[in-house]
C-alpha cells in the first residue's frame, strides 16, 4: 500500500511517499509564495524520487500551517496529530515530543500508541521558535548552518536578557561590540530559545523518553542546550524535519487499513 | 494602585496583577511561588508612598508566560488554585491567563 | 548604518519667563531613555528650561550631556540644583541624581503638569517599551501597565518598519494617512512575522503607503488592547516620541472614540518634568 503525507510549513514544504509504512521518496522544498504550487513540486519530487506514480497513492494526507491549501490532498491532520503518529512509528518509547519548527514550537503528550493526551503550542512569536536563531545568526554574521557547531566552542555562559528577538538582535550587537567571543554569545542564543522550549514542555509534562523534531533538532547547540535543561538524552531522527509529513502519511496508511 | 505586570505578545496577554491597595506586604506569598517571581519591598510607582509593596522582580516581568508554567500545566489547573493566589490573605494577586 | 534617519530632532528650550535666581527650591529631572535623553530644571514647580537629545552609548555620559546642554548659557550650575531625580530606562545610570523614580510614576505625575489635572489615562510609547497609565486629578498612579518585553508597538517596531521601508521616521504618520482607503492591518503582532508580512506585501505591489497604513492600524489595534485592559477614563494624553506621529495617534483616537488632548510643551518631556515635580514634593515632605 502506497501512502504520502505532506507537511505544508511556514519556510518548507515536506513531502514523504512510504510504502507499506516504510520510507521510499521524499522531498523538502521553499514554502515561497504560493504555497499550492510549492507542495505540488515537493509531491512531484518525491514520487520522482520514489520512482512511483501519482495514481499508484492510495491517500495523501496534508499537515502543516498550510494544509487547508493542499486541494489535491484526499485528507487533512493538525500537525499535533501528524508529529505524534510520526514519532510514535520511529520511537515507540517516546512518551513527548518536541517539535522546533521555522514559526512555531509545540510540546506533546502521548501514551504508548501514539494517542495524544496533551500538547502546548507556543506560535506568534518568532522568540519561540527557528525565525529566533535566523535573526541571531544574522546578527552576529555566523551562516545559519554553523550557528549550533559554532557555539558547541563557548568556555563561558553568559546571559541574554531580551525575551524578544528584535531586542535580541540589539543586545547581541552590544554583546559583540563589547567583545564578548562570538561563541559564547551563539551559546547563549541558544540557552535562551531552550529555556522558552523547556518551559512549554513543562505545561504537558515530562515523560520519558522524549524526542525532539522539527527543522531546530539539527542545531547541535540547541540540542545541547535543551538537554541540560531538562537534564536528559533526546530522540532525534535523522531527518527530524520530515517527522510530521511521515506521520501524516503514517495515518494516511492507518484510514485505509481499518 | 493596581499593577500589571507581563506582557502581550503575538501569544497572549500575560499579567500578574498585585493591588497596593489590597496589599499588607506580608510577604506570603514570596515563598509561595516555586520559581522566586515575587518579592517585598518599596513601592517604586509611587515615591510618596511609605509602606512597602508586593511586586514581580523584575527579571520576571518579561517571561512569566515560561516562568508560571510550572503552576500551569496545559489542562487542569485552576487560577484560584495558583500557590501566589491562595498564599495571599487579602487577595491582593490576581493572574491574567 | 549609512543613515541615521529614523530619528527625532534634538531640541532646548529656556523660559522666557522665569528667572532661576528667584527661585527658592530648583528641582531637576532627568529621562534618560532607550533612544533619547531629556533634562527638565524646574523652579519652585515651574518649568524652567530643558533639553532633549539622543542617548548615546553610555548612560552616565548621556545624562550629563543632556543635563548641560539644558544649563547652558543660563547661568545655572548643577550644584544649585537641589535635588534631581533619575527616571526612565537608565534611571540608575544618573551620577548625579539624588534619587531614582519609576517613568510609571514619573510620566502620570508630568502629564499632570503638561495636560492639566483632568488627565485620567496616560499613554507612552516609548523606544523599547510601551506604559498604559490610569492616574488621579494629583497624578499619582491608580493603574498601570508596561509592556517592555515584546517590540512590537514600541517605537523600535516602528524603527524596523522605516528601516525595511527606507522612510524616515518622523514622516511615517504623514505617509500612513496618505492612503485613498484604511487597508486591513497587518495580521502579525510580532514585528519578526510582520515584516515578512510587509516584505511580502510590497512584493504584490502594495505601495510604501499602504503597507505603512496596515502596520500603524495594526500597532494602534495593539495598543488600543492594551489600554483596554487598564480601561481608559477621559481625559487622555499621549506622552513620548510616538505622540508626534499622526498616523499612530489618529488611529489610536478614532478606535478609542477620544481625542487625546493636546499640548504645546514637548510630548518627550513627560517623563523628566515629573521627576522635577517628584524633587520638590519629596523636599516638601522632608523625604528628600
Amino acid at each position: 500500500m502506497i501512502t504520502a503525507g505532506i507537511d505544508a510549513g511556514a519556510k518548507t514544504i515536506k513531502a514523504v511517499i512510504l510504502r507499506d509504512g516504510e520510507l521510499v521518496g521524499r522531498s523538502m522544498v521553499p514554502a515561497g509564495f504560493d504555497t499550492r504550487e510549492a507542495a505540488e513540486r515537493a509531491y512531484n519530487q518525491a514520487l520522482a524520487d520514489s520512482g512511483l506514480a501519482r495514481e499508484e497513492v492510495k491517500a495523501l494526507i496534508a499537515t502543516g500551517a498550510g494544509r487547508k491549501e493542499i486541494s489535491f490532498a484526499s485528507d487533512t491532520v493538525t500537525e499535533v496529530g501528524a508529529d505524534a503518529r510520526g514519532v510514535a512509528g520511529l520511537f515507540p518509547s517516546a512518551r513527548t515530543v518536541i517539535d522546533v519548527g521555522a514559526e512555531e514550537g509545540r510540546a506533546i503528550r502521548m501514551d504508548e500508541s501514539g494517542k495524544v493526551l496533551d500538547f502546548a503550542v507556543n506560535e506568534k512569536c518568532a522568540a519561540g521558535a527557528g525565525a529566533f536563531t535566523e535573526a541571531m545568526a544574522r546578527a552576529l554574521e555566523v551562516p545559519l548552518e554553523e550557528l549550533g557547531e559554532f557555539s558547541l566552542k563557548s568556555t563561558k555562559a553568559v546571559p541574554m536578557n531580551a525575551q524578544c528577538t528584535v531586542f535580541a538582535e540589539s543586545e547581541v550587537v552590544t554583546l559583540v561590540h563589547a567583545k564578548t567571543p562570538k561563541a559564547d554569545i551563539a551559546r547563549a542564543v541558544h540557552d535562551a530559545i531552550a529555556d522558552r522550549v523547556t518551559s512549554t514542555v513543562r505545561r504537558v509534562g515530562i515523560t520519558e523518553d522524549v524526542a525532539l523534531i522539527g527543522g531546530l533538532a539539527r542545531n547541535v547547540g540547541f540540542v545541547r542546550s535543551l538537554e541540560e535543561d531538562l537534564k536528559l538524552k533526546l530522540l532525534i531522527p535523522s531527518d527530524p524535519e520530515f517527522t510530521g509529513a511521515f506521520g501524516a502519511a503514517l495515518i494516511a496508511l492507518d484510514t485505509k487499513r481499518v | 494602585m493596581l499593577a500589571n505586570y507581563g506582557f502581550k505578545d503575538g501569544t497572549g496577554e500575560f499579567f500578574i496583577t498585585i493591588d497596593s491597595g489590597k496589599c499588607n506586604a506580608c510577604g506570603d506569598c514570596v515563598p509561595a511561588c516555586p520559581e522566586g517571581v515575587l518579592a517585598v519591598g518599596e513601592d517604586v510607582n509611587d515615591p510618596m508612598r511609605d509602606e512597602q509593596v508586593a511586586f514581580v522582580v523584575e527579571r520576571q516581568r518579561r517571561k512569566i508566560k515560561f516562568t508560571c508554567n510550572v503552576c500551569k500545566p496545559s489542562s487542569g489547573y485552576d487560577i484560584a488554585g495558583l500557590p501566589c493566589v491562595k498564599a495571599c490573605p487579602t487577595s491582593a494577586i490576581v493572574h491574567s491567563w | 548604518m549609512a543613515e541615521e534617519f529614523w530619528r527625532w530632532t534634538e531640541s532646548r528650550w529656556t523660559s522666557p519667563e522665569v528667572d532661576w535666581k528667584d527661585a527658592k527650591i530648583i528641582t531637576a529631572g532627568v529621562d534618560v531613555g532607550s533612544v533619547s535623553s531629556q533634562a527638565v530644571v524646574m523652579c519652585d514647580g515651574e518649568l524652567y528650561c530643558y533639553a532633549s537629545m539622543r542617548t548615546g552609548s553610555d548612560s552616565p555620559d548621556s545624562s550629563r550631556n543632556v543635563m548641560n546642554w539644558a544649563l547652558q548659557e543660563t547661568g545655572l550650575e548643577l550644584a544649585k540644583i537641589k535635588y534631581v531625580i533619575g527616571t526612565g530606562y537608565g534611571r540608575v545610570n544618573v551620577p548625579f541624581a539624588s534619587r531614582a523614580i519609576t517613568e510609571i510614576a514619573c510620566h502620570a505625575r508630568g502629564a499632570n503638569f503638561m495636560y492639566g489635572n483632568s488627565v485620567r489615562t496616560v499613554l507612552d510609547m516609548g523606544g523599547q517599551d510601551c506604559k498604559a497609565i490610569r492616574c488621579d486629578d494629583k497624578g499619582k498612579v491608580v493603574q498601570f501597565l508596561m509592556n517592555d518585553k515584546c517590540a512590537a508597538g514600541t517605537g523600535r517596531g516602528m524603527e524596523v518598519f522605516a528601516d525595511l521601508l527606507n522612510v524616515p521616521i518622523n514622516k511615517i504618520g504623514e505617509l500612513s494617512l496618505d492612503v485613498p482607503e484604511e487597508p486591513p492591518p497587518v495580521s502579525s503582532t510580532c514585528v519578526v512575522f510582520a515584516k515578512s508580512e510587509a516584505s511580502a506585501l510590497l512584493r504584490q505591489g502594495w505601495p510604501k503607503n499602504k503597507v505603512v497604513a496596515a502596520y500603524c492600524s495594526a500597532m494602534a489595534n495593539r495598543v488600543v488592547t492594551l489600554l483596554e485592559r487598564i480601561g481608559v477614563e477621559k481625559d487622555f494624553a499621549i506622552t513620548g516620541g510616538i505622540a508626534k506621529n499622526i498616523g499612530i495617534v489618529k488611529r489610536i483616537a478614532d478606535k478609542l472614540g477620544i481625542k487625546p488632548l493636546k499640548c504645546d510643551i514637548d510630548t518627550q518631556i513627560a517623563g523628566a518634568i515629573g521627576g522635577a515635580l517628584f524633587g520638590k514634593a519629596l523636599i516638601e515632605k522632608g523625604k528628600a
